[in-house]
């Protein structure tokens, strides 16, 4: 039931385009959400309360604050799900 | 012993909305903190706001609200006998607002208190209002929201400063005599003190302090599950709504919050944009500034949905007249 990393991106690009309108295929581990992806603070949040429901892992906003790039919220993803 | 007779539902007769003669625009809040206008458009969604003269009170903000209200629902002032005033911003503890409201606009004797839910208080005093008159206790109540947040906001925290401002809005709700004419459906409210931190007023002298983000958060998560609900408890559909009109905390939140309850035919109420957030009073001004464009057809239902400090939520679904 441990999901990969290519489907944490999927579901995540998902999230990110339906929040802040970005398409998916920009959603690549590398980018950063502020500076690559245009994302604000607000709509981090707005993607991790989306996260949450759909790969069941709480991100609070201390947690938030240091996930900067698309591969730290896959990690983040997995790393908390397997726990 | 005897009890009050019951009536068979209540409705809203009318509305009235006031705001301050000032326009305080983003560049004019630029100038003094150390922001800009397209950021304030992007995060909170606010092109400008109203502001109270420093010599005009929550009380004149309320009669100026109130009075439309009245005027506009055929009633005279004998025929109100209660007046409720949600605010949050009073000028004083005692005496309170509505009593003093209500001798101004010639309604005498009313029963008369504030009531302080914060940014939900209008949703709240709605309720009572309905209870009210539908089990007797009064014949037709003046609900009014008001507030004078300037009073209370420190104009260098650039946090708080470019969201709040000053306003008021009023309804008059009055008895149905047959059931299918009510037009104030079941409130869903409720609280959650555990965050009491994360909007407050430290003390007398102090100023808004809002944890954004925190709010933020709780807002586009608790929110939409409570306006589904008093939706299926009105046993309106949120498909057949006309409009929503929530709280204008921040357009951010309004969208989130649309987005998530199913009602992609209602117009969205984006009063924010020209009038801040003005707590307690931002839903009857969204919805008398609506209702005068004519964008809302008679008898509609409305989601009107009030959330804020506390914190306290509430919401209904209404019949707009």
């Amino acid at each position: 039931m441990a999901m990969s990393d290519q489907e944490i991106q999927e579901g995540l690009a998902e999230i990110v385009d339906e929040v802040a309108g970005v398409p998916a295929d920009q959603v690549t581990p590398d980018k950063t959400f502020v500076d690559d992806l245009d994302i604000d603070s607000l709509s981090m949040v707005e993607i991790a309360v989306a996260a949450q429901d759909k790969f069941g892992v709480e991100i609070p906003d201390d947690q938030l604050k240091d996930l900067k790039t698309v591969q730290d919220v896959i990690d983040y993803v997995k790393r908390t799900a397997a726990a | 012993m005897r009890q009050t007779e019951g009536t068979a539902g209540a409705r809203i007769l009318s509305f009235g909305g006031y705001q301050p003669a000032r326009v305080v625009t983003n560049d004019e809040l630029a100038a003094t903190v150390d922001t800009n206008d397209e950021w304030i458009r992007s995060r909170v969604g606010i092109a400008s706001r109203r502001i109270a003269a420093p010599d005009e009170t929550v009380a004149d903000m309320a009669v100026n609200a109130g009075g439309k209200a009245l005027a506009a629902s055929g009633l005279s002032a004998e025929d109100i006998d209660l007046v409720i005033v949600a605010t949050c911003t009073p000028e004083a503890q005692i005496p309170n607002t509505a009593a003093t409201v209500a001798r101004r606009l010639g309604i005498s004797a009313p029963g008369a208190y504030d009531m302080n839910a914060a940014c939900a208080g209008f949703c709240y005093a709605l309720a009572n209002a309905s209870d009210a008159v539908r089990t007797g206790t009064a014949r037709n109540v003046l609900v009014i929201g008001a507030e004078k947040l300037s009073q209370w906001i420190d104009w260098t925290d650039r946090s708080t400063c470019i969201i709040f401002a000053d306003g008021a809005g009023a309804v008059v709700v009055s008895p149905v005599t047959d059931p299918d004419e009510a037009g104030i459906g079941p409130v869903v409210w409720g609280s959650a003190g555990d965050m009491a931190d994360k909007i407050y007023i430290p003390d007398r002298n102090g100023f808004i302090i809002q944890e954004g983000q925190a709010v933020f958060r709780w807002a586009t998560t608790a929110l939409h599950p409570v306006a589904k609900e008093a939706c299926r408890r009105a046993g309106v559909d949120p498909t057949e709504l006309a409009a929503f009109v929530p709280h204008q905390a921040n357009l951010r939140i309004v969208e989130a919050i649309a987005r998530k309850i199913g009602a992609p035919q209602a117009l969205v109420a984006d009063d924010i944009v020209t009038a801040g957030n003005t707590s307690s009073a931002s839903i009857p001004l969204a919805l008398a500034r609506m209702l005068e464009r004519g964008e809302i057809p008679s008898g509609a239902p409305v989601l009107v949905l009030g959330f804020g400090a506390g914190i306290c939520y509430a919401g209904q679904v209404i019949k707009v007249p």
